[in-house]
């Protein structure tokens, strides 16, 4: 799962979307696999399936498949330059950002200031995942329920992985800190750096133990930053309301110089939601290791 | 007619990719393997995406000196934050699972629904 993730993050790249072969890279090949992963040791790792209904599934998928391929004979080719999604809204955006807006990278532009409140839905549909998670998995363990193995593990074996994310965390936590400040002109932002920030707590806390990793991040501050983030966000949006501009538009910030007014909100929310996906994927992870705890 | 379907091998790998998924959700009986199958279909929603936004010749839309053509700058931010939405669902997918586990003891949906005809 992990290298699948590794490989549609590359074909992302060649598609000239580097902001989103970041976010593929750590989510798929960092995070989502360890999830999976917790979850077979947290359920059973023995699959009971049995051989039967095959066939029309597949029959199902066959027919699905090519009525799809059939409806793609109509499709523009890759890279058209007249597709009509090229045509239609994004010269509008590619045109008007540098004067509007003023940042180089197009894709923060747009998340970040056009589609501010999509962006803030978003973050809000994580914070909210992360809560039905925390309250799914906050119950105590049943008694009768599977029993955490815990391998006698030999120290010697660990020690040289310990040392090898020792060298490396404070590399991965500056890279998440460049990837947060540095979306407005290369790729990368606020989801990034945050999914960044977390598989950094998750790689710590697997090879030095969860009891350790939840020493240095204790569960209240978490829950405390996962909010504090989205309200960041609402606030910029009414912050520009009370400057007398519509809410979530930046250029009220500062009514001389709306580029700068832009440059601090686009910097702040991102911030917020830096802040907020950090919490939320780190408070994920925890909440599913707490379950292996014994 | 041939070079007009190998310019569009973007959907064919699309297809395949989300028929994959699509074949896991509906034959397999184990949630997790379910819930594999929906990212498979998942994944291939964005290459669709992303693979539509590219511009024959053009580049990242970050804007440089000297560049003039650039790929759509929509799909990467509608994808971006579709993944790490979808790793946030994707978790309280398997926390469910997690839970469903602790409640009948299986997470095979044949045995669940035999668990609850028998109650």
């Amino acid at each position: 799962m992990g290298i699948y993730s590794l490989l549609s993050a590359s074909w992302m790249l060649l598609l000239d979307a580097p902001d989103v072969a970041f976010t593929e890279a750590a989510v798929g090949a960092g995070v989502s696999t360890v999830l999976i992963l917790v979850t077979l040791f947290l359920t059973s790792p023995v699959d009971k399936d049995s051989g039967r209904k095959r066939l029309l599934p597949l029959l199902v998928v066959v027919i699905t498949g090519a009525a799809l391929a059939y409806g793609t004979l109509d499709m523009p080719e890759v890279g058209d330059p007249n597709a009509p999604n090229v045509i239609y809204v994004a010269p509008r955006y590619l045109e008007q950002s540098p004067s509007e807006i003023g940042i180089p990278n197009v894709v923060t532009s747009v998340l970040a200031s056009y589609r501010g409140y999509d962006t803030l839905g978003e973050t809000a549909v994580i914070l909210t995942a992360g809560i039905g998670v925390i309250l799914l998995l906050a119950r105590t363990r049943r008694k009768d329920g599977p029993v955490a193995r815990d391998p006698p593990r030999s120290e010697n074996r660990l020690s040289l992985l310990r040392v090898v994310t020792g060298v490396l965390l404070p590399y991965i936590l500056l890279l998440a800190l460049y990837v947060q400040f540095h979306g407005d002109y290369g790729p990368g932002g606020g989801f990034q750096a945050g999914v960044i920030f977390a598989a950094a707590f998750i790689l710590y806390s697997l090879v030095f133990g969860y009891p350790s990793a939840r020493r240095v991040v204790p569960s209240g501050s978490l829950r405390f930053l996962m909010a504090l983030g989205l309200l960041l966000y609402i606030g910029v949006g009414v912050w520009a309301l009370l400057e007398g501009g519509e809410f979530l538009n930046y250029s009220a910030l500062d009514p001389h110089h709306p580029s700068h007014g832009q440059h601090l909100g686009i910097f702040l929310i991102e911030l917020g939601v830096g802040i907020t996906v950090a919490a939320t994927i780190t408070a994920i992870f925890f909440s599913f290791a707490r379950r292996t705890q014994p | 007619m041939i070079e007009k379907i190998a310019g569009l091998y973007n959907y064919w790998i699309v297809i395949f990719l989300m028929m994959t998924g699509f074949y896991i959700v509906i034959s397999r009986d184990n949630l997790i393997k379910k819930i594999l199958g929906l990212n498979i279909f998942q994944t291939s929603v964005f290459l669709l995406y992303i693979s539509i936004g590219k511009v024959r010749g053009g580049t990242a839309p970050i804007l440089v000196e000297g560049v003039s053509t650039y790929s759509n700058p929509l799909p990467s931010v509608l994808i971006l934050t579709a993944i790490v939405v979808g790793v946030a669902t994707t978790s309280l997918a398997l926390a469910l699972v997690v839970r469903i586990k602790e409640a009948y003891g299986t997470i095979e949906d044949v045995e669940i629904y035999a668990e609850e005809d028998a109650q």
